[in-house]
């Protein structure tokens, strides 16, 4: 059996780029570059923190929250890391999430 | 004063995908599998509880809580809680006997923090798994995982964290056993009991409403925690923090996710409360303490990752 094949993740707003295998979650990958690319949170799909949009590049998702990512953003390119698998090497960008709560704040302001 | 709301009941929680979350449930945190219904849910428990059922999964496309149930003395005590809802100004949702499997009818209500909570009277008890109630040995064989022994409670975020405390204090009649209270007075925490235990239910301030914090279960010793933690860097579960020890309830936690962003708890100790007690107090400045007792540092995941 051949190793799982590797691809390069460029994150282009944190100038940083980590590899992550087709078996793997981009979020999980990052995070065993320990690379600092794309905020950690629940890496279910379910609570939105990791949302990126992908610029460029081949992948396919799994299930993850309506609430985080409609099927419309899903078309735009949007998605929550913790749901990517890569098929190609990818240019992407993190920080879109629109989920922070913290108490007593006002919610965050939608970043689209 | 205790108004016939006895314990928590059950609490439903929807997933992304049911095979996965069963094997989160289930083979990891040892729930016992009981029944899958028409709408394709799954009915759990956990070994020593009497009833047929303390956790209902629901597959949907986003993750979350639908409700969280109490059970309350008897049917009388039922009618009547329904009129003091309404008489209180909620609106009350009938939901028939059987909607889930072996429970009786449930009288639903939203909290100010947006959730929805049942109340029943009566669930098919199906009594402690794997052991009798006569001359019961001391554990069942066969448990999976980290075995489980009861649900315990839920923490949900929401706004309205006063609004909600007086409702369930004056007319379901829970206790307020510890609370987190900002420098001008206001709570923004609220831990509430119906009985012994240090907390049946807990709220924490939060803009948007209907959030899930976390369903937590708990266990019989601190190694239990311990090997709970092993299991999770076993089967590569989403960690979340810990083990550790709160100061809040002072139980002793590890916190981690299912496979649907949906966090966990598994937790062992804590503190008791009696009807005469006064509630505990945390400042709200010190709450990187209250909440990690160890650390005295908040991570940021425990404010800003919910469902």
């Amino acid at each position: 059996m051949p190793d799982s094949l590797i691809h390069q993740i460029k994150v282009v707003n944190r100038q940083l780029s980590f590899s992550c295998s087709e078996d793997q979650a981009l979020l999980m990958g990052m995070e065993r570059c320990n690379a600092g690319a794309i905020n950690v949170g629940c890496r279910g799909g379910g609570c939105g923190v990791c949302k990126i949009r992908i610029l460029s590049g081949e992948y396919e998702v799994k299930r993850m929250s309506q609430v985080h990512c409609s099927a419309d953003q899903l078309q735009q390119g949007f998605a929550l890391a913790c749901r990517v698998f890569p098929r190609s090497d990818l240019e992407i960008e993190s920080d879109h999430c629109d989920a922070v709560l913290i108490p007593g704040d006002k919610p965050a302001e939608q970043n689209e | 004063m205790r108004n016939g709301v006895m314990r928590p009941g059950h609490v439903q929680i929807r997933v992304l995908d049911m095979e996965e979350a069963l094997e989160h449930y289930r083979d990891l945190m040892g729930l016992i599998e009981v029944e899958r219904d028409n709408q394709g849910r799954v009915y759990l428990k956990a070994w020593t509880e009497v009833d047929k059922f303390s956790v209902v999964l629901r597959e949907a496309d986003k993750p979350g809580m639908d409700h969280m149930a109490f059970k309350v003395l008897n049917n009388e005590v039922l009618e009547q809680l329904e009129a003091e809802l309404v008489a209180y100004g909620c609106e009350v949702e009938q939901i028939p006997e059987g909607e889930l499997s072996g429970c009786g009818r449930r009288v639903r209500f939203v909290a100010p923090t947006g959730h929805n909570f049942d109340l029943f009277a009566e669930k098919e008890q199906t009594g402690k798994w794997g052991i009798s109630s006569v001359n019961p040995e001391a554990w069942p064989r066969g448990l999976k995982g980290m075995k489980a022994s009861r649900f315990d409670h839920c923490l949900l975020y929401g706004p309205n964290i006063e609004e909600t405390y007086v409702l369930f204090r004056d007319v379901l009649g829970f206790e307020l056993a510890e609370q987190v209270v900002d420098p001008e007075g206001g709570r923004v925490a609220v831990f509430l009991t119906v009985g012994m235990k240090a907390h049946d239910v807990a709220f924490i301030d939060c803009p948007e409403p209907n959030k899930f914090h976390h369903a937590s279960f708990f266990l019989e010793t601190w190694e239990a925690v311990l090997r709970a933690a092993d299991l999770i860097s076993m089967t590569n579960t989403s960690i979340d923090i810990g083990p550790t020890r709160h100061g809040l309830t002072h139980g002793q936690t590890i916190y981690f996710f299912d496979p649907s962003g949906n966090r966990n708890e598994v937790f062992c100790g804590g503190d008791y409360h009696y009807p005469d007690h006064e509630p505990i107090t945390w400042k709200a400045e010190d709450l990187g303490k209250a909440i990690f007792y160890h650390d005295r540092v908040l991570n940021e995941r425990f404010l800003s990752v919910l469902t």
